[in-house]
């Protein structure tokens, strides 16, 4: 046992090893799901015993042991519950098992993880459902921790989990690295998922929004690892600068009391410079392919913001014609307002507001408060400070977001305040 | 998304309970029951409550010297808060549907008493950033 390893190094080498040893656990014993909660389980003693014992000599060993322990403990357990001898349970010690796997020609722990990855963001599983088990089964954090991070009770989220296993028992899915186009066309929803993961996780850096950026870290460190193993895929590419150029703004985006700064009051000196050079290297890296993806382009928008030394110094043109180019690939109504946005700056604010009245007659966007919040904002640029505040004040009244309400509110009232003064 | 679920009862309406038959209260209570057992193992269960009686309630205020000042008395017709569930679901669909279905919850006689459940979206989406 080595001593002195400070607990979030411990946290951090857990959370790495954690898709390793699963994917370990889940060759050799065949049953993902009880893998899966013996995992977790070795994970949790882990976590209380080595902050205090020290680090064990083999960390990786130490936890695919405890975790066989667990595993043949529940087999012997359904075994006696369902008096059913022959049920597959070896004699051989688990640590013996396991020992042997070494000599064989085994995946390398990347393949696993990967493979995990995509389980866990298995088609046939809910959003919510994937967001749970791939946090937990290939991030390495236990369920109290993702509780946390979604603020539900830990009962409801370890529900989540075994409700996400038993749907990939029913969809038939297997363990094992898909064939690369099966992975090609499975990216786009583990993409989805990790994407989700990080907006969620996007947020204020103060109070309980603290748990939150939690998300956006391990969504990113998974993105990461998905793009080492797959650094040629262009999407995996464009998520991963996008979220490596959209972070490094996470700490000015937000002021001490937690209050949304927008894009252009932000102190840029706060902004993570190393980040944003690693997030345009990868930018250029997959708008050089030859079909770059929505993701890539969305990068591509996020550099051009990040690589203006002032608000005014924005290329705004520049901005417009990669809008042009995002909804000719996936016609997004967000996307949409956006591109008004960027309309407004090139060509004026009347422009912009044409086009957002063309935009209105989307029923996804009729009633949306960002639509009424692009509106008052471009009003408030054209001049027409009452108009603008009442917009304001529309969308604080419909979005469903507590800091972006207290953002518009406080927008609107200015706005009175200026037209009254 | 979030959403809380609010029952409502007018304090003469149909949910009084305690005035009803043994078999139709246990049998109320079991599908109430029920209900948070399933929210709960579909992972959608945030939090639930019932509340205690209306004539227990009082109104608070702050005085002058910003001591409560309490007041009890509630005329009779006054709609209350029985209870809440808070849910985290994939649509407003699906929070109608729970809503639907705590509505239809048994009454006397075993009838659903389809009461109205006032359904509010929870404010806890993270905010978008704002160019």
């Amino acid at each position: 046992m080595t001593s002195g390893t400070s607990p979030a190094a411990i946290e951090h080498l857990l959370r790495e090893l954690a898709p390793q040893v699963l994917g370990r656990m889940t060759r050799r014993f065949g049953d993902f799901s009880a893998a899966e909660d013996a995992v977790q389980e070795a994970l949790v003693s882990a976590a209380a015993s080595w902050p205090v014992e020290g680090l064990p000599e083999e960390p990786r060993a130490w936890l695919t042991r405890v975790a066989a322990r667990r595993m043949v403990d529940h087999v012997r357990a359904e075994t006696a519950r369902r008096r059913r001898e022959q049920l597959v349970v070896s004699l051989i010690p688990p640590e013996e098992q396991l020992a042997l796997a070494a000599d064989e020609s085994e995946p390398s722990p990347q393949d696993d993880a990967l493979a995990l990855l995509f389980m866990s963001c298995h088609p046939a599983l809910t959003a919510s459902s994937a967001i749970a088990l791939t946090l937990r089964a290939v991030g390495g954090l236990t369920t109290g921790e993702t509780a946390r991070g979604f603020f539900v009770p830990e009962a409801t989220m370890a529900q989540r989990i075994s409700r996400a296993k038993q749907a990939l028992r029913e969809a038939g899915a297997s363990f094992e690295l898909p064939a690369p186009e099966d992975a090609v066309r499975r990216l786009p929803s583990v993409l989805h998922v990790l994407y989700m993961i990080f907006s969620e996780g996007y947020s204020a850096s103060s109070g309980a929004a603290l748990q939150r950026s939690d998300l956006a870290f391990e969504a990113l460190r998974l993105t990461r690892l998905l793009h080492a193993q797959l650094p040629q895929a262009a999407e995996v590419v464009g998520l991963y600068a996008l979220m490596l150029l959209t972070d490094a703004r996470r700490t000015a985006r937000t002021a001490a009391d937690g209050s949304i700064i927008p894009l252009d009051r932000q102190n840029r000196a706060l902004w993570d410079r190393s980040a944003i050079a690693h997030g345009v290297e990868l930018v250029s890296q997959a708008l050089s392919g030859e079909a770059p993806g929505p993701y890539a382009v969305q990068a591509a928008i996020a550099a051009v913001h990040d690589e203006a030394e002032r608000a005014e110094d924005t290329d705004w043109p520049q901005i417009l014609a990669l809008y042009d180019v995002l909804l000719g690939l996936s016609p997004n109504p967000m996307a949409a307002l956006n591109q008004a946005v960027a309309l407004a700056m090139v060509h004026g604010p009347q422009a912009g507001l044409e086009r957002l009245e063309t935009l209105g007659h989307d029923p996804r966007l009729a009633q949306h408060h960002r639509l009424d919040a692009v509106r008052a904002h471009l009003l408030d640029r054209a001049g027409d400070t009452a108009a603008a505040a009442t917009c304001y004040q529309r969308a604080a009244e419909r979005t469903s977001s507590l800091p972006e309400r207290d953002y518009l509110l406080l927008r609107a009232a200015h706005l009175r305040d200026r037209a009254d003064g | 998304m979030k959403y809380i679920l609010m029952m409502n009862s007018a304090g003469k309406g149909p949910y009084q309970i305690a005035r009803w038959p043994e078999g139709d209260i246990q049998r109320h209570i079991g599908f109430m029951r029920d209900l948070n057992q399933e929210l709960q193992r579909s992972g959608e269960l945030v939090g639930a409550e019932g509340l205690a009686a209306p004539d227990q309630a009082k109104l608070v205020r702050a005085g002058q010297d910003g001591k409560p000042i309490t007041d009890g008395v509630f005329p009779e017709t006054k709609e209350f808060l029985v209870g809440y569930w808070i849910i985290d679901v994939e649509s407003a669909e699906r929070a109608y549907a729970i809503a639907a279905k705590a509505s239809a919850a048994p009454g006397p006689g075993g009838k659903p008493l389809n009461m109205p459940i006032e359904v509010r979206g929870v404010m806890s989406a993270p905010p978008p950033e704002y160019a």
